[in-house]
């Protein structure tokens, strides 16, 4: 049985003595009934998906509804021309969430994390932090297990599908496990982990999931920079010793109310948000013609 | 709930884990219950997928699982053109199935020699996918499990004769669930097993009197 809660895994991490990547891993093994070594593995397969996806990226192509595609290499120029407002570090995450984004919209190989049209969020914070600092494979694979563990708690307590809960079931959730991830890698302990998926979370609150046609391009693959950027800054807050003043399980729970608010129109149909807007139609009927 | 690779994962071609993730493993499925790649295959597509399944590549990824293609095959994009390549004609089109899950497809394969099968299922979310309907019998499975499916004739003792010839091949029984279309009409069992179904045991069953087709799904 996957933990239902942060708090049984903090629980079981100090009773343990272990760290919270362990006490999923271990969950895992049991879980599947594999050992941690084969566990480990298949982890080791999505971090290779999430490097070698990036590296597959075009920027010539397009995506069917030609919407998106080119935005990656857009970037990339610009943050070249070494005249960025965020500053190097942050436009390679920038692109690389971009990139990501595009490769989804045009059919390329991508890492479901949680969500296909969140899949850029993660590989943009943990593998621009790794490429960037050098640090060892085994410990992106470590912050792996963290986010997974963060999005199954998420998935127990609320959900991950834009249909179920607008988009801050996917980018937010995408973003609170890739800043609980970060931490780790950091050095953040269990109880810094939690802070900052737990402010990322309440960061993204309440966004909707509005895409125009119906197509995961416009407004997700932009949105995937919104939650790489919103995962570090909230990594970097829990890392300075800033909390959460609302324990991150009630964050997940307050999460899942909201959705449960949301009008249907914001959840995936393709009816409201910016898919409603007069542009959006333009778009649609000219993708019928 | 499923495993945290179900979260962090699958590796698949975008863009969407529903509606082409999803629809490649519907097609792969339909192609294993057919048990060959079929010569003709005629598509459709109801609700959600009908809609906004060309922008998704849903129409691609049906194809591309009945060539076989698993959801992460990178020639998914280009099935309409390995089909034509390796033969095998298919047409899509749009239509309305009552009381349908919004992302359903409904295949019809057909072949020289063999009889023809028609299979509905439907995608769920993270690639996974249900199968709702055999040749006209409604059923209920993932395919994610080693899955058996017999078609049989509804009349006492087949089911003895399957539990016999799992129990004789030493294979556990992990779920069992029995469809009919009516009273003594065609039936179908789908039983989820723990281990692989040999052939041997598999060719034992097709051997006996009212027992039409025997399927076997192993877990991917």
């Amino acid at each position: 049985m996957s933990y239902q809660s942060m708090e049984e895994a903090q629980i079981r991490c100090e009773r343990e003595g272990i760290q919270f990547w362990k006490a999923i891993q271990l969950e895992d093994a049991d879980e599947r009934g594999v050992t941690q070594e084969d566990s480990w593995k298949e982890m080791q397969r999505m971090w290779q998906a999430m490097l070698d996806g990036l590296d597959a990226y075009d920027p010539e192509l397009m995506s069917r509804s030609r919407m998106v595609g080119k935005e990656g290499g857009l970037m990339d120029a610009y943050r070249e021309a070494g005249d960025t407002l965020c500053g190097d570090f942050m436009a390679k995450v920038m692109s690389n969430a971009l990139k990501m984004g595009c490769n989804n919209a045009c059919m390329k190989r991508i890492v479901a994390a949680p969500t296909a049209g969140a899949c850029g969020v993660m590989p943009a914070v943990l593998v621009t932090y790794y490429r960037e600092y050098h640090v060892p494979e085994e410990k992106m694979i470590e912050a792996l297990y963290v986010a997974a563990g963060i999005g199954q708690i998420i998935a127990n307590r609320a959900y991950l599908a834009g249909a179920s809960g607008g988009c801050q079931a996917e980018i937010g959730s995408g973003s609170g496990m890739a800043a609980a991830a970060i931490c780790h890698v950091k050095g953040g302990d269990t109880v810094k982990l939690g802070n900052a998926c737990a402010m990322a979370l309440k960061n993204l609150m309440g966004l909707v999931c509005d895409p125009v046609g119906g197509l995961v391009e416009v407004p997700c693959v932009k949105r995937n920079v919104g939650g790489a950027f919103n995962a570090i800054a909230a990594a970097d807050m829990a890392l300075a010793g800033i909390e959460s003043q609302i324990p991150v399980d009630q964050v997940i729970d307050a999460m899942k109310e909201v959705g449960d608010k949301m009008d249907v129109s914001l959840r995936e149909t393709g009816f409201g948000g910016v898919a409603g807007s007069t542009r959006a139609a333009e778009i649609v009927e000219r993708m019928n013609m | 709930m499923g495993s945290i690779f179900d979260i962090l994962g699958p590796v698949m071609v975008g863009p969407s884990s529903s509606h082409t993730a999803g629809a490649a493993r519907i097609g792969m499925v339909a192609r294993q219950l057919f048990g060959r790649q079929p010569e003709k295959a005629t598509v459709y597509l109801h609700g959600s997928f009908a809609a906004t399944g060309k922008g998704h590549g849903t129409d691609r990824a049906l194809i591309a699982g009945l060539l076989g293609m698993k959801p992460d095959d990178m020639r998914i994009p280009d099935s309409f053109q390995v089909a034509k390549d390796e033969g095998m004609e298919f047409s899509i089109a749009s239509k309305e199935i009552k009381e349908a899950h919004p992302n359903t497809a409904q295949i019809i394969m057909e072949a020289e020699g063999v009889k023809p099968m028609k299979i509905q299922a439907y995608s769920i979310g993270g690639g996974r996918i249900r199968v709702c309907k055999l040749d006209g019998i409604d059923v209920n499975f993932s395919g994610e499990s080693n899955t058996l499916i017999i078609r049989n004739v509804d009349e006492p003792g087949r089911i003895k004769e399957v539990a016999v010839a799992l129990a004789n091949a030493e294979i556990n029984i992990a779920t069992m669930q029995v469809f009919r279309d009516k009273r003594g009409g065609y039936a179908i069992m789908v039983v989820e097993t723990d281990q692989i179904v040999p052939q041997k045991a598999m060719e034992e069953l097709e051997s006996k009197r009212g027992i039409i087709r025997v399927k076997f799904l192993a877990a991917n």
